[in-house]
């Protein structure tokens, strides 16, 4: 769960909360921008000291549920962004819910699990989803392909230094081979988004401009 | 002896419907569905076994994408439909769909009255401080300041505090839930199912349309610091003192739900007919 910033307390309703679009803009760009890596190593050493990662097959099961959610989440952007009819970020959540799938089917196989012994909802992580799980406010209804390349970056990142950091923190051989091997296929999708980011055009400054807005209150 | 197999548990997903959610992206509503599917799929549930209630708003379509029995209502008179299937089926779970417009101001009365019947339902208000659905308007629990065009220099009334007012109503059970962490909301709903009588449980769910400076809450929330009570007056101490972002089970009590005694009395339609004609 996430806590206060810097320990500060903050009140929901202490200062003049109007609507501003400059929120929504910056957003997307404030959240990649975070330290991923502090995330990842906290989820990681709480994962690796307190929970339940004792041995190589309740890692599996971790890395299972981590990319099984991933997807989950990918698909529901799809279909959210297909509601709204974007369909070329649609096609590219689902191209992305698809290739996470794909890793949890692959930890199915290579374990020779009919189905995992974990799921998601039990296990617990540091944060309130697992190191590879897209947030849902990322969302704007008129991204870019561009912008949901970043967000799959970014959650990339965060898996990569999460097994890292897993690696580091465990004591158990079995689960820190696993999780050097997790970090060098994670590090190997960092490198494809990167390279697929490259190939894609970058949005406009103006790309969130829609002469029928849907806010009233702006 | 019983030659019925018993029938394997429910994934999540297999208490979504057909339909995809018409939210805006990014709403915190999709994540407060995932939670309910969890929470159904944690309790080893079917969804023939239960009803999915709600009133009018941006959350209140939750039943539609379910494939649970779902009944979308009056505005502000989920709980009223909801108590009155409860107490004519009390073999269905049903649960209550909500959100801060709908729940606290059209169905204020309702929800005083249901706390107090203590009706053994789960009702589960998605609150972001706004009407959503309408475009906009403040709710009463927007902030008195929240300056927006629909209420220029904000509104200066002082908010509702649900919880609070639930304990005092009556409610058995009281939590808070972010819906920003689906698998803990997921629990405390199912905790709040599993216990007897009304349970309340208020999910911030931000609303990024109108409130986008509500993506902020994830950085805000926190578990509250204290462990459930059964005493109501000290959960009403603590929640009177908070800053609304305390996340988990606040208050457990163990008053006896109300139901009335099924088929006593039962009459015939035609006797009903006869007794009330004209």
């Amino acid at each position: 769960m996430s806590t206060k910033k810097s320990g500060k307390k903050v009140s929901k309703s202490s200062s003049k909360t109007r609507a501003k679009p400059a929120a929504k803009k910056t957003a997307m760009k404030a959240k990649r921008t975070a330290a991923p890596k502090r995330a990842a190593a906290k989820a990681a050493g709480k994962t690796a000291g307190k929970a339940a990662v004792k041995s190589a097959a309740e890692f599996m099961a971790h890395a299972y549920a981590m990319e099984a959610e991933a997807a989950e989440r990918y698909a529901e952007f799809a279909d959210s962004m297909e509601v709204h009819n974007n369909r070329e970020v649609a096609e590219l959540f689902r191209k992305l819910s698809r290739i996470e799938q794909r890793h949890a089917d692959q930890i199915l196989e290579q374990m020779g699990w009919k189905q995992s012994p974990a799921t998601a909802a039990d296990v617990r992580w540091e944060g309130a989803e697992g190191p590879e799980t897209a947030d849902p406010t990322e969302l704007h209804y008129l991204m870019q392909p561009y912008h949901a390349l970043q967000i799959a970056l970014h959650n990339e990142k965060r898996a990569r230094d999460f097994f890292a950091h897993l690696a580091k923190a465990t004591k158990d051989v079995g689960v820190r081979q696993g999780a050097l091997e997790m970090e060098e296929e994670e590090a190997e999708h960092v490198r494809l988004i990167e390279e697929w980011l490259k190939r894609t055009p970058k949005p406009d400054a103006n790309w969130q401009a829609d002469p029928d807005p849907p806010v009233l209150s702006d | 002896m019983n030659t019925v197999a018993a029938a394997a548990p429910l994934t999540a997903q297999a208490f979504k419907s057909d339909y995809k959610p018409i939210w805006c992206p990014g709403c915190g509503d999709y994540s407060v569905l995932s939670s309910f599917t969890k929470a159904f799929a944690k309790l080893n549930l079917r969804p023939e076994n239960v009803a999915v209630v709600s009133g009018i708003g941006c959350s209140s379509r939750i039943p539609a994408y379910t494939n649970c029995y779902g009944f979308h209502g009056v505005h502000g008179r989920s709980l009223a439909a909801a108590a009155g299937l409860k107490l004519a089926r009390p073999d269905l779970t049903v649960v209550v769909a909500s959100g801060d417009g709908d729940g606290y101001s059209i169905g204020g009365n309702h929800f005083l009255h249901a706390c107090r019947r203590n009706v053994d339902l789960t009702y589960v208000v998605m609150d972001n401080h706004v009407y959503g659905m309408t475009k906009g308007q403040p709710s009463p629990t927007t902030e008195p300041d929240w300056d927006s065009k629909l209420s220029p220099g904000g509104t200066g009334l002082r908010t509702f505090n649900p919880l609070v007012i639930a304990l005092a109503a009556g409610a058995n059970f009281v939590a808070r839930a972010f819906a920003g962490d689906p698998n803990g909301t997921a629990e405390i709903i199912a905790e709040a199912m599993r216990t007897p009588g009304f349970s309340f449980v208020e999910i911030l769910s931000p609303c990024v349309t109108f409130r986008p400076e509500q993506r902020e809450w994830k950085q805000m929330v926190r578990p509250a610091p204290v462990t459930p009570t059964e005493d109501a007056a000290r959960a009403a101490r603590r929640l009177m003192s908070d800053d609304g972002m305390n996340i988990g089970v606040l208050f457990k009590g163990d008053r006896k739900p109300y139901q009335p005694p099924i088929g006593k009395g039962k009459k015939h339609p035609s006797d009903l007919e006869a007794e009330f004609a004209l």
